[in-house]
């Protein structure tokens, strides 16, 4: 069913033609009021997030922002998050809670950034703070995974009711060419990584890590943005409604009980699947 | 003069040691971060931290716990569970098996009920000799069963770290476990209980980045790595030296991390200090 290799869609999950955050925002909501600052010692553009309105209702959106340009991208770190942007993601998400707004996301992050400043101010502890967070929210939450899943700075804002893919979308414990220089000591696997790390959509559909693929235009969201745009907003609309059948703390509950199931009920290592 | 004088020392004590039978051969151990060789008598009587520098060499879960608990009060708990093999990795049930046979252990995490001075709370303590203390599904699937245990039971709950984060052959089950333990202790924290996190060398990546770094109390042992990305990461993104002391327990002490550090014949104290304070699973 699928024409590309997990290695092929690494590539494509990265491609810089894909829709990002920015876009997804401009396309699928209105009235879109971007919130910055952490309210402690900074602003950090990797991570977009505001007010705005989905079909009329008052949301609050969030996601890693890559830059579409060589500036921009240096801007925003290529995506890749400092502890501020995860603490203006915590400051968003508890005001989303107060006023009894949905939080949506949306992902596309290499990782979060391992730099000096970043470790200083805590990146860990903001990562932490940040699933934490997310985990007991009571309003609906939907992250969507739209192209890199870059293990804990994109997990950090996909703790979610609902956790979608965008079909050639990735999302990984650490990126191929990090999976492959830890294991076999040799970044140059990082191919073969791709292959054994079950990283596309449907394999993670599969074990039970994301609950929906959403279809890709032909060749890729990259080739026909308007497509992947009405993909998205259906499925948007079609969870948003799901979840408004559940009250406050059910939605806790149902978060909760989602996540404590994953990796329950494996077969033990050693003993081959039936 | 004064290194003649310490060998002398050493070779005193260590024959004493074998003449009264506590040690059969006088074994010296090399420390990892400064280099010289102690009696292994005088590790052992230091908890295995270095005599002569001070290093809080990592030790195994079922040795802190001794060290720490009250004699006769460690029950283990969910003792049974085993790790799972969810990409089947290429040589990865073989080497789980080599280290159940070299360390006694199931995967890298102990849990345990037990009391200090007298005072109950559930420990989980994670053992950096099972694949440095990385977090898989079993690792994730102890701290939470723990941390759920101790909400049941109105306990408080310590956790001792030491992890180089998640468990790359687990894949992305492996980072799952990141939310699934920062939502369970989220969750004990938010009905009234007291978690203290104790960092020990070194603790790196998602377990940092998820329930260690969660503790209403902070505490670590001297000299511990802590961080997100690891050193050598670092370096090769920012492309310059690290300076020294980075990413240690003093260093996150004084940039706000941290409440406390604690060495290692402390704990016993630090622990029964704040239980004390916090009776009754820190419910009024
Ligand atoms: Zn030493």
């Amino acid at each position: 069913m699928s024409r590309y290799t997990p290695e092929e869609k690494v590539k494509i999950a990265r491609d810089p033609g894909r829709p990002g955050t920015s876009d997804f925002i401009a396309a699928l909501f209105i009235d879109f009021f971007e919130q910055r600052g952490d309210r402690l010692c900074g602003e950090d553009p990797s991570i977009l997030g505001g007010i705005a309105r989905f079909h009329g209702r008052p949301v609050t959106v969030i996601g890693h922002r890559k830059g579409k340009d060589l500036e921009e991208n240096l801007r925003c770190n290529f995506g890749m998050p400092s502890p501020e942007g995860y603490r203006k993601a915590q400051r968003l998400m508890r005001q989303a809670e107060k006023f009894g707004r949905p939080v949506i996301t949306f992902v596309d992050t290499p990782g979060a950034y391992p730099g000096k400043e970043a470790e200083e101010r805590g990146q860990g502890e903001a990562i932490a703070q940040t699933l934490a967070l997310m985990s007991a929210l009571e309003v609906p939450t939907i992250a969507i995974v739209t192209g890199e899943g870059g293990s804990g700075g994109a997990l950090a804002l996909a703790v979610a009711n609902r956790v979608l893919m965008l079909e050639h979308a990735v999302y990984s414990v650490l990126s191929p060419e990090g999976f492959a220089s830890i294991l076999w000591k040799d970044a140059s696997r990082a191919g073969e990584a791709c292959g054994v790390m079950k990283l596309t959509a449907q394999d993670l559909r599969r074990g039970g890590i994301v609950q929906g693929v959403l279809r890709e235009p032909e060749e890729g969201a990259h080739t026909n943005w308007e497509a992947a745009f009405r993909t998205v907003d259906a499925a948007l609309t079609h969870e948003l409604a799901a979840l408004d059948k559940l009250k406050g703390p059910a939605l806790a509950r149902q978060r909760y009980e989602m996540f404590r199931a994953m990796g329950q009920g494996l077969p033990p290592a050693g003993r081959e699947e039936p | 003069m004064n290194q003649t004088f310490s060998r002398r020392r050493d070779r005193l004590l260590t024959y004493q040691a074998m003449r009264e039978g506590k040690i059969t051969s006088s074994r010296r151990t090399r420390c990892s971060a400064c280099g010289e060789e102690s009696p292994q008598l005088e590790w052992d009587r230091n908890f295995q931290v270095c005599p002569r520098c001070g290093f809080h060499a990592p030790v195994g879960a079922y040795y802190r716990l001794s060290n720490i608990l009250d004699p006769g009060s460690f029950q283990e708990l969910e003792d049974k569970l085993s790790p799972a093999d969810p990409l089947a990795f290429p040589g990865y049930p073989a080497k789980l098996s080599e280290l159940e046979q070299s360390t006694g252990l199931k995967d890298a995490a102990v849990a345990a009920l037990g009391r200090v001075d007298g005072h109950k709370a559930v420990f989980a303590v994670l053992d950096s000799r099972f694949l440095m203390g990385s977090m898989g599904t079993a690792v994730g699937e102890k701290i939470t069963r723990a941390a759920e245990y101790a909400g049941k039971k109105k306990l408080p709950l310590v956790i001792f770290s030491a992890s180089g984060g998640a468990r790359m052959q687990e894949g992305i089950f492996s980072l799952m476990q990141m939310a699934k333990t920062a939502a369970a202790v989220q969750r004990f924290q938010s009905g009234g209980g007291l978690y203290i996190s104790c960092f020990t060398h070194p603790t790196t990546g998602g377990v940092t980045a998820s329930f260690a770094s969660l503790g209403d109390i902070m505490l670590s042992e001297p000299g511990a790595l802590i961080g997100f990305a690891g050193p050598r990461v670092i370096e090769q993104t920012i492309k310059e030296q690290l300076p020294e002391g980075f990413q240690r327990a003093e260093y996150l002490l004084d940039h706000g991390f941290l409440d406390r550090i604690v060495l290692r014949n402390e704990w016993r104290a630090v622990l029964s200090q704040l239980l004390a304070l916090h009776e009754k699973g820190g419910r009024p």
